[in-house]
């Protein structure tokens, strides 16, 4: 093969510049499956490896990520009272929210990824896949107007004491991208909490306050889009009279699922499809649904996690259901799984085999406390609107005691059975 | 009927057709102390090159219990003594000259003889390393009395040698080797027999007498020994229990039947990279390359001794294991693939559903032995639980190994289970961990603190 002899070629020497060949080994095994043959075990081994298992989770975040992109533009169109049709205007709506998401996306990668190289090029390893899920769920779990350095801190802070401060992939006690978050909403809580950070794409969230393009919208983009005749951006657009930002999370503690479903022009159909502000990928339940599937088809994720959160979050929401005392316990226990980024959350983020609990049994506990805890931290604590971040970091911290506890059962089954 | 719903069978090209041939032009045969558990490395030795021996005379001699001994497979002339590392005594290598001659027993009465008097015959005979002795697969200690003595009746290993196939003519051999076992032990001698398939076992395992019969239904390794002993009567610490191969089994009823050591054993040659795969009838320790000869068409390729997942790697010229019923013939996997990670449905084995080749369940895999990816650390769970027919938690146990915490290591389980158990989760390991070797070195730490 002549691309194999190429790749050979242009290999940096080791000794010389180590940096460049953990670089250059990293890229060439990622284009290749490496040469290697078992040796002192097993003399055939299964096809599968890490960076498939990592490649279907991000192929499953694919769905979510087209439609955050495009919500994206969705939302900031609303504000301004301007193409209220959800497929209207889509170029501008498409293109507005990539120009949103890409540096997002890349400063979360650059930043991480550089780490993960810089580590692995420090102790002598290779290059782990480690990031290749963490840097895909970043993203969708920032609000779209999240300042760059905040996050490039953000991911510094959560792979360094994370998981490079624990020994690498594999074996940090937290979820990366969850701590990512929760380092942005503990140390700049502004930037990621209360009713004004949703919307993107104005200098304040105010009624009256100009959209603020740039020269990529209104130069480049605008150029081309009159090129085919299609809608530009106008810079002139407003936020309109009547527009609030808040998410349905900041409405239910105070208006109840009445206050939720009325905000919204098609009621609970906006929020079952995702036309409604919060954090970039968490909106659109059918498509994260579908996420799901996939990885439970595919046996990627654990089902017993999922299920176990989702019964916990059904349980503790009846109850709330049948106490009621405040608008929030009264929304019903199902429509729970419509606000905020429950389905997300069950998904993508409990389901990190490395920060779960690992015994099958465990697992099942695991699931339904952090649905369990979610629910009371989102209804019972007004000063945290969602919960679900925290659950799953407080559950991360329980799971090995989750585990230790199972296997000391099955050590003493074990020993009476003699 | 035990149904083991855990497991995966792993389908390969070049399972040998059901006609036994006699092997020609095998002349060396060796006896391998490697191949033994608990003996010291250099043994003494009984023999010199260029002696003549029987069938059944002793080579060796253990220099710890100077009752242990092994005897030659075959009859001929001593060709060679071969020493590995620090002298350690790898093989003794018998010329053999087409015609055997075998030294003839005289057997005990089994009706009235006394326990101690059958274990020194056997000892003597050289049939006693043929015996495992659980936990750790040790030659037996002569003192203690196993709890119970379990054999497998069938090998779901891939491509493994059908026993009932192998056995059908040694029904009266088979049933006196149990009655010789019957009389080592307290407990029971238990049966595992397969009832996966619709043609049933083979008469011989299935009117065998004087046992406890087990039927056992699921995938592999639902016919490994050690899997059948877990749902029978777990070994427990302290726990001492024998198992038997079935052709061993066999072996010590001939030192009764035909009062010769019988090493006879017939062999399936398998692997995609053997052409016309097939059984072959030689003796114990056979020389591999000389078995191989013509059958093998390429010279990019791996030999081993046993199967694919916890078989032995044999290079040229080297010799059948002593436990060993199989040759297993696959090419080497040194190649690069473009994005060989990303495809989405290949034509490899994989537990994963990733692979669209589930879908395809009798489909035969050429496999070559390319570990499909790099080591990691452990990241995913549940694989191993989910591919091992065992209430155990091996992933726990191998990171107990590794951590060197030995009451956590017998707490989950290690007395149970051997690297043939354990192989189909190294195959599962997406991590690329070598489980079979972590394992060996948790059994090492315990033998020695023993």
């Amino acid at each position: 093969m002549g691309l194999i002899r190429f790749f050979k070629k242009i290999e940096p020497d080791k000794t010389k510049h180590p940096f460049m060949h953990t670089l250059y080994d990293g890229f060439f095994s990622f284009v290749f499956v490496p040469n290697h043959t078992t040796s002192n075990g097993v003399h055939i081994r299964d096809g599968m490896d890490l960076k498939r298992l990592m490649t279907f989770v991000v192929i499953a975040l694919i769905p979510a990520y087209l439609f955050g992109i495009y919500n994206i533009g969705h939302q900031h169109f609303i504000a301004m009272k301007e193409f209220p049709g959800f497929f209207e205007a889509a170029n501008l709506k498409f293109f507005y929210g990539l120009i949103k998401i890409i540096p997002i996306f890349i400063v979360a990668n650059v930043v991480g990824l550089g780490l993960e190289f810089y580590y692995a090029y420090k102790r002598g390893h290779n290059i782990e896949e480690g990031f290749l899920v963490t840097g895909a769920l970043i993203p969708l779990i920032m609000p779209p107007d999240i300042p760059l350095w905040i996050l490039a801190l953000a991911v510094v802070f959560a792979v360094i004491i994370g998981k490079e401060a624990f020994g690498g992939t594999g074996m940090n006690i937290w979820n990366i991208a969850l701590l990512t978050r929760m380092f942005v909403f503990f140390a700049y809580p502004t930037s990621i909490t209360g009713d004004t950070v949703w919307v993107s794409g104005f200098e304040t969230l105010k009624v009256g306050a100009a959209a603020d393009y740039s020269w990529w919208h209104t130069g480049l983009l605008n150029t081309i889009f009159d090129w085919f005749g299609w809608l530009k951006f106008d810079p002139s657009g407003v936020i309109a009279d009547g527009f609030s930002g808040a998410t349905p999370l900041g409405i239910g503690a105070e208006g109840g699922w009445e206050g939720i479903v009325s905000r919204y022009p098609n009621g609970v159909s906006d929020l079952f499809w995702g036309k409604i502000p919060g954090s970039i990928g968490e909106t659109s339940k059918p498509l994260i649904i579908l996420g799901g599937i996939f990885l439970l088809v595919t046996r990627v994720a654990s089902w017993r996690i999922m299920l176990g959160a989702v019964l916990g979050t059904a349980l503790t929401a009846i109850l709330l259901n049948f106490w009621g005392a405040t608008p929030m316990m009264q929304i019903p226990w199902y429509y729970q799984f419509f606000i905020g980024s429950a389905l997300f959350a069950i998904v993508f983020m409990a389901t990190d085999p490395v920060t779960a609990a690992s015994t099958n049994k465990g697992k099942w506990i695991y699931g339904f406390f952090i649905g369990f805890l979610a629910i009371v931290i989102r209804v019972l604590n007004p000063a945290y609107p969602e919960g679900w971040m925290l659950a799953i970091i407080f559950m991360n911290t329980l799971a090995p005691m989750i585990d230790y506890y199972t296997i000391q059962n099955h050590i003493k089954k074990r020993l009476k059975r003699a | 009927m035990n149904y083991l719903r855990k497991g995966h069978d792993i389908r390969l090209q070049g399972a040998a057709a059901k006609h036994i041939v006699p092997a020609e032009g095998v002349s060396t045969f060796a006896v391998q102390p490697f191949n033994f558990r608990g003996i010291v490395p250099i043994p003494k030795l009984n023999v010199n090159p260029g002696d003549k021996v029987l069938a059944g005379d002793v080579l060796l001699i253990d220099k710890k219990r100077p009752e242990l001994k092994f005897v030659a497979p075959v009859s001929g002339e001593i060709e060679s003594i071969n020493r590995g590392e620090k002298r350690a005594i790898k093989e003794i290598v018998i010329k053999y000259n087409g015609n055997m001659e075998y030294k003839s027993f005289n057997p005990p009465d089994l009706k009235s003889c006394e326990r101690a008097e059958l274990v020194s015959f056997l000892q003597d005979a050289g049939v006693w390393p043929l015996i495992r002795q659980r936990p750790f697969n040790m030659v037996p200690d002569t003192e203690s009395i196993p709890k119970n003595i379990f054999i497998s009746t069938f090998d779901t290993a891939p491509l493994a040698p059908d026993l009932s196939f192998v056995m059908n003519e040694s029904g009266e051999s088979f049933q006196a080797g149990l009655e010789v076992l019957r009389k080592l032990t307290n407990g029971k001698v238990h049966l595992g027999l397969d009832a996966n398939r619709k043609n049933a076992p083979s008469s011989v395992f299935r009117s065998a007498q004087n046992v406890e019969k087990h039927w056992f239904r699921g995938k592999h390794p639902a016919g490994n020994v050690g899997v059948q002993i877990h749902h029978i009567d777990p070994i427990n610490q302290g726990d001492k229990v024998w198992t038997l191969n079935v052709q061993d089994v066999a072996l010590i009823g001939d030192l009764f039947v035909k009062k010769i050591f019988n090493s006879k054993r017939v062999v399936a040659l398998t692997g995609s990279e053997v052409g016309g795969a097939k059984y072959i009838e030689t003796y114990m320790g056979a020389n591999i390359c000389q078995m191989i000869r013509d059958k093998v068409e390429t010279e990019n390729i791996r030999i081993i001794s046993g199967d694919v997942l916890s078989g032995e790697q044999k290079f040229k010229c080297e010799f059948l294991n002593a436990f060993d019923d199989q040759i297993t013939v696959i090419p080497e996997g040194n190649q690069y693939e473009l994005f060989g990670w990303l495809a989405p449905g290949v034509a490899r084995p994989s537990i994963s559903r990733t692979f669209l080749n589930f879908i395809f369940k009798n489909r035969e895999f050429k496999v070559t032995t390319n570990s499909r990816g790099e080591k990691r650390a452990f990241v995913v769970t549940g694989d191993y639980e989910s591919v091992l027919p065992m209430n155990i938690y091996p992933q726990h146990l191998m990171k107990a190994i590794l951590i060197k915490d030995y009451e956590l290591m017998e707490g989950l389980g290690i007395y149970e289970i051997e690297d043939e158990d354990i192989a189909i989760c190294e195959f599962a390991c997406l991590s690329k961990q070598n489980l079979q070797q972590i394992l060996r070195q948790g059994q090492e730490l315990l033998i020695a603190q023993a």
